[in-house]
């Protein structure tokens, strides 16, 4: 190759390809939901040549984050181009406003409660003082989410906060007060 | 010895002080993996670890691109958190205390919790990139740990009288670690200087108040600020940590020293 060779124009037929491999894989804790649709993926944008995909960590502990990666290259290597490169942003930081509607119809029927729209601002100390005890009794209206977060079972309002930390980091313990039911509630991010 | 990383020294040693907080603090909350006082309980002190050695993580991988800038290819994450010793750790006294029980366990994390939102969104604004986009993430993390560890300070302050007890004992016996948190030093004055480090002084009036206002909820005094450990250049973040710091040290580090990069 001479160094002033023009790049290759991009082929879209090849960001077609990367874009149906990537949506072969699914995270690994909810096998139901692909990484597309979780909003990890943001890009696949030609440079210099190659095909870059930018990826985003979700929560920065998550032992999910290492398969997933594997997992890309793994069906990057099966189905794309050979010309791919993966890129992990940090900027702006993975949210769950990210999360499309059609995985947030498959959470729910995976007995997961979607997170509610709008995610908090980062890092506010002052905790509403209310919210601390609302979360512990039943009949508060509204607790650290007990009003606004519906069972995924039997839709009922009428849930309340059990843990801030269920099966994974991303997501809290709730009971629902209708149908008795404990569910995972994937926290707002 | 010459100093490997002149230039950027400060930065490195800011960068190691964020890191070590997280991978510390971690390894703490570790040490309850199946001895938390109930399932839930259990769970979340470990989610709470993984986010903080996740963030660690992040900061450490940073410290290791500034250190190859000038002694390539840098230590990696692993050799950073396994491979040394007491005098190179950067982390807080507060964040190193032992567990104790369960109020000693959640009065360090409010204490600390408190101080590391505030940290965080101030960092988000840094003009290291950066240094502002791990803050940001990061911060989305601790804003769970904020209410879920100042919801323990109110359900044990306000709970029995034994637990009222010792949620009181715990905030008054690690209150003298709390003051290095807000201490300035040399490096620090430097990069705040440049817009790169938070201004730690600056935080203590809202830490302050909005513990003071949690510990008023939970019916616990807020202790008055008495003599504080690791003051002018002498504490976890110039490297002199307290006894407990080693032993937590040999536990973490065993494994990575005994079998020189060990792969499973």
């Amino acid at each position: 190759m001479t160094s002033n060779a023009p790049a290759p124009r991009p082929d879209p037929a090849e960001a077609a390809a990367i874009w149906r491999a990537l949506a072969t894989v699914v995270d690994p804790e909810i096998p139901s939901v692909t990484i597309v649709e979780l909003g990890i993926v943001r890009s696949v944008e030609p440079e210099g040549g190659d095909w870059v995909v930018a990826i985003t960590p979700t929560y920065s502990g998550c032992p999910a984050t290492r398969v997933i990666e594997s997992d890309i290259h793994e069906a990057l290597a099966q189905e794309a181009p050979a010309n791919v490169r993966v890129r992990t942003v940090l900027s702006p930081p993975w949210t769950t406003d990210w999360i499309a509607p059609e995985a947030r119809r498959k959470l729910r029927e995976a007995g997961i409660a979607p997170p509610r729209h709008g995610a908090p601002d980062a890092a506010g100390t002052a905790v509403p003082l209310q919210r601390l005890r609302g979360d512990r009794d039943a009949s508060a209206p509204t607790g650290a989410g007990g009003g606004d977060v519906a069972c995924p079972r039997c839709g009922s309002l009428r849930t309340t906060l059990v843990a801030r930390f269920g099966s994974t980091a991303c997501k809290a313990q709730y009971r629902c007060l209708d149908c008795l039911e404990p569910f995972d509630y994937f926290k707002p991010y | 010895m010459a100093d490997p990383i002149p230039d950027d020294r400060q930065l490195f040693d800011y960068v190691l002080r964020l890191a070590d907080n997280g991978v510390v603090l971690a390894q703490r909350l570790g040490e309850w993996v199946g001895k938390g006082p109930a399932l839930e309980e259990d769970i979340a002190l470990t989610n709470v670890g993984l986010d903080l050695l996740g963030q660690g993580r992040m900061w450490l991988a940073y410290a290791r691109e500034i250190e190859a800038r000038h002694a390539p290819p840098g230590r990696d994450e692993d050799d950073l958190a396994f491979l040394r010793d007491s005098g190179e750790f950067r982390n807080l006294l507060l964040v190193e205390q032992p567990n104790g029980n369960y109020a000693d366990t959640m009065a360090r994390q409010f204490l600390f919790d408190q101080w590391h939102a505030l940290l965080l969104r101030a960092l988000s604004g840094s003009k290291d990139g950066r240094i502002a986009a791990i803050a940001a993430k990061a911060g989305k993390e601790v804003r769970y740990h904020v209410e879920r560890s100042a919801d323990w300070v109110v359900r044990l302050g306000d709970g029995t009288g034994l637990s009222h007890r010792r949620m009181q004992d715990a905030i008054d016996a690690l209150w003298m670690y709390t003051g290095e948190m807000f201490a300035v030093d040399a490096v620090e004055r430097q990069l705040i200087a440049a817009g790169v480090a938070a201004d730690a002084a600056a935080l203590r009036e809202p830490w302050r108040s909005s513990v003071a206002a949690v510990l008023a909820e939970a019916t616990l005094a807020t202790p008055a600020d008495g003599w504080m450990q690791g003051m002018n250049g002498r504490g976890g973040k110039q490297g002199l940590h307290t006894e407990h710091f080693g032993h937590m040290l040999a536990e973490m580090q065993i494994l990575a020293r005994s079998y020189p990069g060990a792969r499973w």
